[in-house]
């Protein structure tokens, strides 16, 4: 499948375009919503269909060195790459240090609804992947966050008498970070046997509620197109999308060196590109309650998770195709 | 009917400082609170909905408590230290409550 066919495919699947649906809904100011306890139902549904996935491929293969040493280099990208954002931001945009360092963790964490999109287009191409990218995706969540709280230690002394301990359970407890990784654990335990009679809810219905899930991912994105102009400036916007290439560019080698296959090649470079909307803006407002959502919420939902979407997902795939080639 | 004069303080907050907020309360011997979602609103950062929302990020909740008015700058002191670095509102206001011992 050439390059143009995965894009095209991709764009013309019935998950990018129900994303479409409720952006055109939202932005032709439609009152179709999505009640806030259905999505958040989706949200934990998704997480632990994915979840479960990785765990029973990792009770497929076993534990081996590849599996430990990559999701030890998730844990360090997704630390390193805030440091690397947060620069180009300071240096391109006028956000202020508390700004730069919540956008920037963001960028270092991932989405696990872009994975579950990575694991949609895979399925489509027919490529299998290494069950314990789901785990690497549980690492990532949080490194990200205590980048973020390190860059600003310095500048912002915390004021409201809560130890850096309280901070840290709340942070690392977060209800995405235990559902994603106490699904993976019970899928791991369970196994494909035990799997095989809840298969038709986690497998079989993944792809409808994922379709149903980014109808509601595209009017929330949409809704924030409304104030993209005043909360984000050129520069930002831009970073919104460089940064996804950035960060594809600096996991794709080591993707390559860590000896992924292709599908598995392509999670992890999706997992590097792929912006937090989920747990870190909840993290964000506990820890960094001074910078502004709607700069960080925008960005992450309103511009990189299109991107990804539409283009960054395609062009992943192909890198992958071609490292693994 | 006889009234006893209260004070009732009611506090706007973002979801993700809930939790903080009600452990305050416990640990300053507040009798009772009562939690309310928000739906949507606007203010200084713009117009918020919690339609579709995913992450509590742009959620709000309001908390309502009934206090003695002679403890009020005791628990709105700390409720302020807690709340002031969040998008929120204090707001405090003379209430009539029946049961007067209960607060």
């Amino acid at each position: 499948m050439s390059a143009i066919d995965l894009a095209l495919g991709n764009l013309l699947s019935p998950v990018v375009l129900f994303f479409a649906l409720g952006l055109f809904a939202a932005i032709a100011r439609s009152d179709l919503t999505i009640p806030e306890a259905v999505a958040k139902g989706l949200a934990i549904y998704l997480m632990m269909a994915i979840g479960l996935k990785g765990g029973v491929e990792v009770a497929k293969q076993g534990l081996t060195a590849k599996l430990v040493l990559t999701i030890g280099a998730g844990a360090v990208l997704s630390f390193a790459l805030p440091f690397l954002a947060y620069a180009i931001l300071r240096t391109v945009s006028r956000l202020s240090p508390v700004n730069a360092a919540a956008v920037a963790a963001h960028y270092g964490s991932i989405s696990a609804v872009t994975l579950a999109v990575g694991i949609e287009v895979l399925g489509r191409a027919n490529l299998p992947f290494e069950g314990y990218l789901i785990a690497v995706a549980a690492v990532m969540e949080t490194p990200a966050i205590l980048a973020a709280l390190l860059i600003v230690s310095r500048s912002t002394p915390r004021e409201d008498g809560l130890s850096g301990k309280e901070l840290f359970h709340e942070i690392a407890l977060n209800g995405s970070v235990v559902v994603l990784v106490g699904s993976f654990i019970v899928g791991w335990i369970a196994g494909p046997a035990g799997m095989k009679p809840i298969a038709p809810l986690f497998t079989d219905l993944f792809r409808g509620i994922l379709c149903l899930f980014l109808l509601d991912m595209g009017l929330v994105a949409g809704r924030g197109f409304a104030r993209a102009r005043k909360a984000l400036s050129p520069p930002v916007i831009l970073f919104g999308i460089a940064m996804p290439l950035i960060s594809a560019a600096i996991a794709a080698p080591i993707a390559a060196l860590l000896g992924l296959s292709p599908g598995g090649a392509m999670l992890f470079i999706t997992l590097a590109a792929s912006s937090s909307y989920i747990a870190v803006p909840a993290a964000m407002r506990l820890a960094l309650p001074e910078a502004d959502a709607a700069i960080y919420l925008t960005l992450s939902l309103g511009v990189t998770f299109p991107f990804n979407l539409a283009i960054g997902l395609p062009l992943y795939l192909t890198i992958a195709q071609h490292l693994a080639g | 009917m006889q009234m006893h004069l209260k004070k009732r303080i009611e506090i706007v907050l973002e979801a993700p400082g809930l939790r903080r907020l009600t452990e305050t309360l416990e640990r300053l011997n507040v009798s009772g609170y009562t939690v309310l979602p928000a739906i949507a609103g606007n203010g200084r950062g713009g117009p918020w909905s919690e339609a579709g929302q995913v992450s509590d990020a742009e959620r709000m909740v309001c908390v309502i408590c009934i206090v003695d008015p002679a403890r009020e700058e005791e628990i709105v002191g700390p409720i302020f230290n807690l709340v002031k670095r969040h998008i929120g509102l204090i707001s405090v206001s003379d209430a009539q409550v029946i049961r007067g011992e209960r607060f």
